[in-house]
């Protein structure tokens, strides 16, 4: 059934098909309607969960740890400094191995107070060990949800689903509705081998000397690295049931492309638009978009970007002292095996927003750059 | 107190990394005896992070989650969701936290929980300082104690924070203390908690003998000392914070006789001793006014 419904609406509905059955959240600006209606739903039984209202996002993560440890299937949504109160606990949910799924609502940090999007809270979430898949469309925020319990479950590792406060959470547009029972054999109950079981003990997470602890970082490592194929397997199978696909990255308009504009979220469909009228000017562009962030897509993105002759990334985040956190990933990922220049571009903090003008500005300076006196270029600051 | 029989079935096993007469220790013995091998626990940092032992050993043969510092309250009511929503309605499950992990850092998961009237046990084991990182002072430190971080010239003005009040105006509907030193009411208290549906908070007085400054082999008159010269009262509360029962049935000791032989107490003076001892007067006093008022309340018994 197709609706005509808000970004985090389609979490939820998302969510009420994956069948999760503990929720935990706490509520934040511009999360809040995730968990409202989720709450709803548990209340009017149109999901058999248990809905832990709690008193914080460190809380909200800590019930979803003791849920997804003793063997249910737990999920959580927030945003900004509610992910940055989960910090430790995100760590926890690594090192415990824990498929928790969590939404998390682009917003920028404070202060000042700033309740619009940009992307700095979960890229400072990077190195906790979450995989992270950036949304674009609310009819992908909802398929995600079950592709990442079944992606979180086949590698006993938690999933990040992040989508751009506002022009997506926010915004109204068609999608189709996946119900729990199309769902079901696509995404089977949650069974985990090892659970909090009085029948069968074990102590998860006492102390581990020198010996034990780095074998267990490795193997978060090589879920880490079997994660793109199982993203892409799992995109496979829900495309063979549902006929949608998102894959790890989408390039548009990239075989001949000359110069090539990295993006993610919703700047990607802006710049799409874009890209289609440089290419009816006769410029030969295209466009990268990376949907999942971790683990990073290193081949996939190397091979679309090689064949180009100029690289332009857009970061709606900052990494102060360095760069745009997609712009240090790109170059990691080329490195070495190209010379191509790769230009970064700072937009659209705090919610600003990169309009198609925008980023033809962008398309503009990457193009007439040849070599560009900066890597790293904020774009319409006005001081 | 009347004496239950105490089960022979051990769950927790020597071979633990405890200091000589941990309290904590004989704490999680007692109790675990009483809740039976449907229990699951979480713990978050404390002694007991330790205790438990390294992996892959565990020196209690029941489901362990450990948890960070101050989420053991809601990592219990996660668990229990958890294990309800597998259709395990049956298991006990138990936060079991330090006074740190209680007083301060822990206190707002805790809270919340008590609020939502969780379906958990919580304990508090007291030791009266952050032991496992080596004694400092938490706001559970008495007046008058030397930690690493209340060094004798400066030692702790403040007064212990009163938790049981604190969980007192949660309306939860089961609240205890007990001492290490009397086996049996631990044993019959968890007993009783086991039974009761919603947030039930159990309070152990646990000496440290390393943090105290105390000989390993005093722990246990030290727990008994504590309860006797009223410094830490056993008590009940039941019926959602409404109805208090002080236990009074002992023979009184002197608060000098329970300092002491701590030799976290060694640099007061007498005149000090004396400011402590007419506190925990005023306290006890305090206490059994309070006892006597809520059973005059009209309509409580």
């Amino acid at each position: 059934m197709k609706k005509v419904i808000m970004g985090n609406h389609a979490v939820s509905y998302g969510v009420r098909a994956s069948e999760a059955k503990v929720i935990s959240a706490y509520p934040i600006t511009p999360q809040t309607h995730i968990v409202e209606l989720l709450s709803e739903m548990c209340a009017n039984g149109e999901i058999d969960a248990k809905f832990i209202k709690v008193e914080s996002e460190h809380s909200a993560m800590a019930a979803c740890i003791g849920a997804s440890a003793a063997g249910s299937r737990a999920f959580t949504a927030t945003s900004s400094q509610g992910l940055l109160l989960m910090h430790e606990m995100l760590h926890w949910a690594v090192g415990a191995r824990l498929p928790i799924v969590l939404a998390n609502v682009n917003r920028a940090v404070g202060p000042p107070w700033s309740i619009w999007t940009d992307q700095n809270d979960s890229l400072s979430q990077r190195d906790v060990g979450w995989l992270q898949i950036y949304c674009e469309s609310n009819q992908e925020v909802q398929d995600t949800v079950p592709q990442a319990f079944k992606i979180a479950e086949e590698l006993q590792m938690p999933v990040m689903i992040v989508m751009d406060a506002f022009f997506l959470s926010h915004t109204f547009e068609i999608v189709d509705i996946i119900e729990k029972e199309q769902v079901r054999e696509f995404l089977p109950p949650y069974e985990p081998e090892i659970k909090i079981d009085t029948a069968d003990q074990h102590s998860f997470g006492n102390l581990a000397g020198p010996d034990y602890y780095m074998e267990l970082r490795y193997m978060i490592q090589m879920a880490m690295d079997r994660g793109l194929e199982v993203v892409k397997r799992v995109n496979k199978e829900f495309e063979d049931k549902f006929g949608r696909s998102y894959g790890l990255i989408e390039p548009y308009r990239c075989d001949d492309a000359e110069t090539i504009l990295v993006t993610s979220g919703t700047v990607a469909s802006t710049t799409r638009v874009v890209i289609d009228e440089l290419r009816d000017e006769g410029v030969k562009i295209g466009s990268l978009k990376i949907r999942v962030f971790r683990p990073f897509p290193i081949e996939e993105v190397f091979d679309v970007l090689s064949k180009a002759k100029k690289v332009a990334v857009i970061d709606r985040n900052i990494s102060f002292g360095a760069h745009g956190i997609f712009y240090q990933e790109i170059k990691s990922a080329l490195y070495g095996r190209t010379d191509i220049p790769i230009i970064g571009y700072i937009a659209g903090l705090g919610g600003r927003d990169i309009t198609p003008k925008v980023i033809r500005e962008i398309a503009d300076k990457a193009i007439g750059d040849k070599q560009p006196e900066k890597y790293i270029n904020w774009i319409g600051v006005k001081i | 107190m009347k004496a239950p029989r105490i089960p022979m079935e051990e769950l927790m096993g020597s071979g633990h990394l405890a200091c000589q007469g941990c309290g904590a220790t004989q704490a999680m013995r007692f109790a675990l005896k009483a809740l039976g091998p449907k229990t699951a626990l979480t713990i978050p940092a404390c002694c007991w992070a330790v205790i438990d032992g390294t992996f892959p050993h565990s020196a209690v043969n029941l489901p362990i989650f450990h948890t960070a510092f101050e989420t053991a309250a809601v990592t219990a009511t996660g668990i229990k969701a958890g294990l309800e929503m597998r259709g395990d309605k049956e298991t006990t499950v138990m936060a079991w936290a330090g006074d740190g992990g209680t007083y301060d850092i822990g206190l707002q998961a805790l809270s919340g929980a008590a609020e939502r009237n969780d379906d958990i046990i919580y304990v508090c084991y007291d030791n009266e300082a952050y032991m496992n990182t080596g004694i400092q002072r938490s706001s559970s430190t008495p007046v008058g104690a030397w930690t690493t971080t209340t060094p004798v010239d400066n030692y702790k003005r403040e007064p212990k924070k009163n938790m049981i009040d604190i969980m007192t105006a949660h309306s939860i509907p089961y609240i205890a203390t007990c001492s290490v030193a009397w086996p049996e009411d631990v044993i019959e208290k968890f007993r009783k908690a086991k039974e009761i549906k919603g947030t039930r908070y159990i309070h152990i007085f646990a000496p440290c003998p390393t943090g105290w400054k105390l000989a390993p082999e005093l722990s246990i008159q030290m727990a008994r000392r504590a309860v006797t010269s009223r410094v830490f009262p056993i008590l009940e509360i039941t019926e959602n914070g409404e109805k208090l029962e002080v236990w009074k049935d002992f023979e009184p000791t002197s608060v000098r006789e329970y300092l002491k032989p701590q030799g976290r107490f060694r640099h007061l003076n007498d005149e000090e001793i004396d400011g402590i001892e007419k506190d925990v007067e005023r306290k006890w006093q305090r206490l059994l006014a309070k006892e006597k008022m809520m059973a005059a309340i009209p309509g409580m018994e």
